[in-house]
């Protein structure tokens, strides 16, 4: 399966525990890294060409070193554990098993920053996961691994978890900042950004969990052979959710650089698509990349086989690829409605628009209720041309990278299959008709 | 007129007070906040008190909050109202909420909110008229593998099928219990957690 580094001793007994986990190795790159200089642990992670695992891809150690340090202020690390990009479940699925691989990555990344004060900032549904991280960090406290004097070596830090209520738009690192300062989550106008002015108006970075968590291993066996790992500048592993009509859904860990056929196909990854169905099209990134049909996730335009790489993935721009995102792989079989299901994305990003812009706040209702008349069967041939023109009015417009996210997949889905939008506008439905649950279960409707 | 401060202001109802454990929780938590910026703690002691008052907030539960965290009671009708796992008005004691996005959708997600709401005889949204159940639909909850799924309280139920749905919501049912998401238990014994 290639190597895995954050979850292959997920089956060890008591790996959720302080005292599992230390038995398994764990808490050993905490004390390699507290014997560094931080300057050497961001150089560490600077050569591991490690990227930001939360959507952006941002190489971390890039971003570390943009952190302002003004003498006398405060410095924030901010774990982005606010998971709710449609089709991710990585980070909660790590820190339900092996709490403590985020605990000691924010400890080691913390002192990397100088930061004295972290929190992770976890969405409010994951309350159980929530209550997980408390216990996590009581037991690294209590072993000296929190607080004051770390393991004797004169750094102090304090660790705390902080739950959201129920908002996407939270996960936008300066909504997370607004709503970690017990406010709305409106996202703010950049520059400035967090590094210079972040949580309470100090320098703050903010990075996901599996970032984070990546930073272990890398300390362990040094930046310059994490690098080894993976394809090119996708280095390392990555966590992917895989979801949809696929016999195997869940979350596996792939070295970068899997072609997308061995999988989706082979029984280590997603064994195929269920029902024996044909495969008709990939979001591969989480919902806001580009939907791509079989053909150009299986091979570029180039007709090389696709990789998942953060370059590969990319690869043909937004014409004929997609993107890497949070690695929330969803696939859907030959039955599947594109229009329906963009109609259900559609209206996922008009109900978490914060509202601030009007171009993502008007636009994206006004595209759910065009998308709504296409699945009521009222829809004009015009109105494919007004989504397109919609979405084309969002992109570039907006505070925050929300009203893209709601406005590729519309894009995307016009792009690769618009004889399927024309289809509802000429019979007034869709080319099939929608009842996943007894379709899945081979069952007659009641 | 002369104001009488135990009682709301909007409402005229008596203000309402947290149990014993659940103000020193709150006190915890507001203290893992720079001097000065309590106001941060105010998710979860939203949280807090949803579990404390029946599973919503009413006025006088947010002008009680507003008191704990210092600040104005706008403040605190602010950010509740942003936040969709905060109830503005009385709910069931189990609020059931079944995600309906993308990856659960592919899996049945519609046809699961169908066969809830024909087993309780109630409508997305609606209350039972014993007050025991609220069905709620929500976006993804980060547990797309194991769709269609729905989460009660603290708990994903995954992996659900019509029969397993309806068997979930028979115990539920059973017991009888209000079931908030930040535990009632947790809330008694929170102090293992000593920051
Ligand atoms: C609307 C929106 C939602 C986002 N949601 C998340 C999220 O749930 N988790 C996450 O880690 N990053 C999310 N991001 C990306 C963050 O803004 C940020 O780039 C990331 O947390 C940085 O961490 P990284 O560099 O370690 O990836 C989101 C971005 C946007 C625009
Ligand atoms: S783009 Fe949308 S979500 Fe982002 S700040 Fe503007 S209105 Fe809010
Ligand atoms: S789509 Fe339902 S949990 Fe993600």
């Amino acid at each position: 399966m290639g190597k895995q580094l954050l979850i292959n001793d997920l089956d060890k007994d008591g790996i959720a525990t302080l005292a599992g986990y230390k038995t398994h190795g764990g808490y050993t790159a905490l004390e390699k890294a507290l014997k560094m200089k931080p300057e050497e642990v961001v150089e560490e992670v600077k050569k591991s060409g490690l990227r930001g695992r939360g959507g952006a891809g941002f190489p971390t150690g890039m971003k570390w070193s943009f952190i302002a340090k003004p003498p006398g202020v405060p410095r924030y690390l901010v774990c982005n554990a606010d998971e709710s990009e449609p089709g991710t479940f990585k980070d909660r699925y790590l820190m339900q098993r092996k709490p403590h691989i985020l605990v000691e990555g924010m400890i080691i990344s913390s002192f990397a920053l100088g930061a004295n004060t972290s929190y992770i900032y976890i969405r409010g549904e994951m309350m159980f996961q929530y209550h997980i991280l408390e216990k996590a960090i009581q037991e690294a406290y209590d072993a000296g691994l929190l607080g004051k004097n770390i393991l004797g070596s004169g750094y102090d830090l304090d660790l705390y978890v902080h739950c959201g209520a129920g908002a996407y738009i939270c996960g936008e690192e300066t909504g997370l900042i607004e709503s970690l300062e017990g406010k709305r989550g409106n996202p703010r106008i950049k520059p400035p950004f967090p590094a210079i002015k972040g949580a309470w108006g100090c320098p703050t970075v903010v990075n996901n969990v599996e970032t984070l968590a990546a930073v272990v291993p890398i300390i362990n066996m040094t930046g310059d052979e994490y690098a080894k790992i993976g394809i090119g500048k996708s280095t390392g592993t990555k966590l992917i959710s895989a979801s949809g009509h696929i016999n195997k859904p869940g979350v596996y860990e792939i070295e970068l650089g899997v072609p997308v056929e061995e999988f989706i196909y082979s029984d280590k990854y997603c064994g195929g698509i269920r029902n024996g169905k044909k495969l008709k099209a990939v979001v591969a990134g989480g919902s806001s990349v580009p939907i791509l049909p079989t053909e150009l996730i299986l091979k570029t335009a180039k007709g090389e086989p696709r990789l998942m790489s953060y370059e590969s993935l990319s690869d043909g721009g937004f014409v004929t690829g997609t993107m890497m995102g949070s690695g929330g792989f969803i696939a859907m079989d030959e039955d599947t409605s594109i229009v329906k299901n963009l109609w259900n994305f559609t209206r996922f990003y008009h109900h978490e628009s914060c509202g601030q812009c009007s171009p993502c706040r008007e636009g994206t209702g006004w595209m759910e209720k065009i998308l709504h008349k296409f699945i009521e069967g009222h829809a004009e041939t015009k109105d494919i041309d007004l989504l397109w023109d919609i979405q084309g009015k969002i992109e570039g417009k907006t505070i925050c990278p929300l009203g893209e996210a709601a406005a590729w997949p519309v894009a995307a889905a016009i792009r690769h299959f618009r004889p399927e939008f024309e289809e509802y506008v000429k019979k007034g439905r869709s080319m099939i008709d929608v009842k996943h649950y007894y379709r899945i279960n081979n069952l007659q409707p009641a | 007129m002369q104001q009488d401060s135990s009682v709301s202001k909007y409402s005229g109802k008596k203000h309402v007070k947290f149990s014993d454990e659940a103000l020193a929780l709150a006190h915890k938590i507001m203290k893992r906040y720079p001097e000065g910026k309590q106001k941060s703690a105010i998710l979860p002691i939203l949280h807090i008190a949803q579990a404390e008052f029946e599973g919503w907030l009413s006025v006088e539960t947010m002008d009680y909050v507003a008191t704990l965290l210092k600040i104005q009671s706008i403040e605190v009708y602010e950010v509740a109202s942003f936040y969709s796992m905060f109830n503005l008005k009385p709910v069931g004691k189990c609020v059931i909420e079944v995600c309906r996005t993308g990856p659960c959708w592919l899996m049945g997600a519609e046809d699961l909110v169908r066969f809830i709401e024909k087993k309780l005889g109630i409508k997305e949204g609606q209350t039972t008229p014993d007050g025991m159940f609220t069905l709620k639909t929500v976006e993804c909850l980060a547990s797309c593998g194991t769709a269609p799924m729905m989460q009660i309280g603290e708990t994903y139920h995954e992996n659900l099928t019509f029969e397993k749905c309806g068997a979930v919501l028979d115990e539920y049912k059973n017991k009888g219990e209000q079931v908030s998401h930040w535990r009632k238990e947790r809330i008694k014994h929170h102090s293992d957690i000593h920051r």
